[in-house]
């Protein structure tokens, strides 16, 4: 259990494994530990209460900075592969790195007709990156929150460590993948193209123009939401379950015996999750991208 | 479960991160993987080739064997002949010179049985001549009676 044990209940330990570092502004006035603010103030959110208070203007500092940690981990890997390859005979760390690479070109391949300079890049960048921060959901739950409670000096210091459990790590990625979709569809087909898409996609006929776009519009953007949803639900749902078995440490070494062979067989099921929503996240890309660049109209 | 600039953090690293695979990473790695690609395609038609060199050599090569073969039996039949001839001559050369060396023998044999008997006479003369002196007790001159003497040899 968490460092303070002790007084803390099972749902405290729950909620502060759930709640983000979050870096915002809380509005002049709000009242913080029984005083009033005077001005606007930027600051770390000392309850969950006050993450949500800030409302928008806030920032999650662990999320951001474990995926963008990873992003900069796997960056470096890529360069040193891409610069020790070589048309000779590929070994060890390189042979690897060109495996991933072949298996997302293949894929690439089979889903995506077209020619893009783009696309490819887009599928590495997508399933490598959500695969490392998936994979963070195999660290257990409490090692890197309770080292950075340490190193703080604050035990009560709210981290997550698995970046795709914050909506907003999914959400950003899925809406970036729905701006590139309307962008490419507006490039590959016109501008014309793309709101003709909108109006006259399932029946064509000028008087279903209305009717057509409300259709067209509930399905486009269900496409980002449900992407982005798709693997937020999948991490958090195995997240909740490492911390529902993590709990079980603290009640007597029989129940945490058994707590170690559930996170164990949890773990490894979980590794195919991982790989299979880092996979998933990155074939939907793809096929929203197959999507606009299919220039033949269909109707 | 709150919406917010982490959202915009995370689209804006998420480009960064597919730019910087787009610009580093992907033509680097696939292109060195295309070269190697062709490469390796080049390597296999080259060993075919090699195959069909190595092919086509063999074939050459037991062409030339039999031909080779071929040649020195007929060299050696060749020889062959050329050494039953030479025996052949030889043996003919040689049974002439035998046929020579026997002639010139038989011809000197004669010549000596000629001289012999010659000799012979000659001594048979005058041990004829010296036994009739003796019987005649009386020197016959030699030269008076020579001609008698010589046709008695004649005779003889």
């Amino acid at each position: 259990m968490a460092a303070e044990g002790g007084t803390q209940t099972s749902s405290d330990y729950i909620l502060h494994h759930l709640a983000n570092l979050t870096y915002g502004k809380l509005p002049a006035g709000y009242v913080r530990d029984g005083q009033a603010l005077s001005t606007d103030t930027w600051t770390f959110a000392h309850t969950a209460q006050e993450a949500s208070d800030m409302g928008f203007m806030a920032i999650h500092v662990d999320s951001m900075m474990w995926s963008i940690g990873l992003a900069i981990v796997l960056g470096i890997l890529f360069l040193i592969a891409a610069k020790k390859v070589t048309p000779g005979v590929p070994k060890g760390f390189v042979g690897f790195i060109e495996m991933v690479v072949e298996f997302i070109d293949n894929t690439v391949k089979d889903t995506f007709p077209y020619r893009s300079k783009f696309v490819a890049p887009l599928a590495l960048t997508i399933f490598t990156w959500v695969f490392m921060m998936n994979a963070m959901d195999l660290v257990p739950v409490d090692w890197l929150p309770m080292l950075a409670a340490k190193l703080s000096g604050d035990p009560h210091l709210y981290f997550k460590v698995v970046p795709t459990t914050d909506p907003n790590i999914t959400l950003g990625m899925a809406f970036t993948v729905f701006f590139l979709m309307i962008f490419f569809t507006i490039k590959n087909k016109g501008f014309m193209g793309f709101v003709k898409e909108l109006t006259l996609h399932p029946f064509h006929h000028p008087l279903m123009i209305p009717f057509n776009f409300v259709l067209e519009a509930i399905s486009w953007i269900a496409k980002p939401i449900s992407l982005g949803l798709r693997l937020f639900g999948n991490l958090y749902a195995g997240e909740m379950i490492f911390i529902l078995i993590a709990i079980m440490y603290g009640a007597g070494w029989a129940l945490g015996l058994f707590a170690g062979v559930l996170q164990w067989g949890w773990a490894v099921f979980h590794i195919l999750v991982i790989a299979l929503q880092a996979f998933v996240f990155m074939v939907l890309t793809l096929v929203y991208m197959s999507m606009a660049h299919e220039v033949d109209e269909q109707h | 479960m709150n919406i917010n600039l982490t959202l915009i953090g995370q689209s804006i690293s998420f480009l960064f991160f597919v730019l910087f695979c787009m610009k580093f990473v992907w033509p680097a790695i696939t292109n060195a993987m295309a070269e190697r690609a062709k490469k390796i395609a080049e390597g296999l038609e080259a060993a075919d080739h090699a195959k069909q060199d190595l092919e086509l050599a063999k074939q050459g090569a037991t062409k030339k064997l039999t031909d080779a073969k071929h040649e020195a039996q007929s060299i050696i039949d060749q020889a062959n002949k050329r050494a039953n001839k030479i025996v052949e001559d030889a043996q003919q050369q040689a049974q002439a010179e035998a046929e020579l060396i026997r002639t010139a023998a038989q011809n000197d044999a004669q010549q000596e049985l000629a001289r012999a008997k010659d000799a012979l006479q000659k001594q048979v003369s005058r041990l004829a001549v010296e036994g009739a002196e003796k019987i005649l007790e009386s020197s016959v001159d030699a030269s008076a009676h020579k001609d008698m003497l010589d046709k008695l040899a004649a005779k003889l």
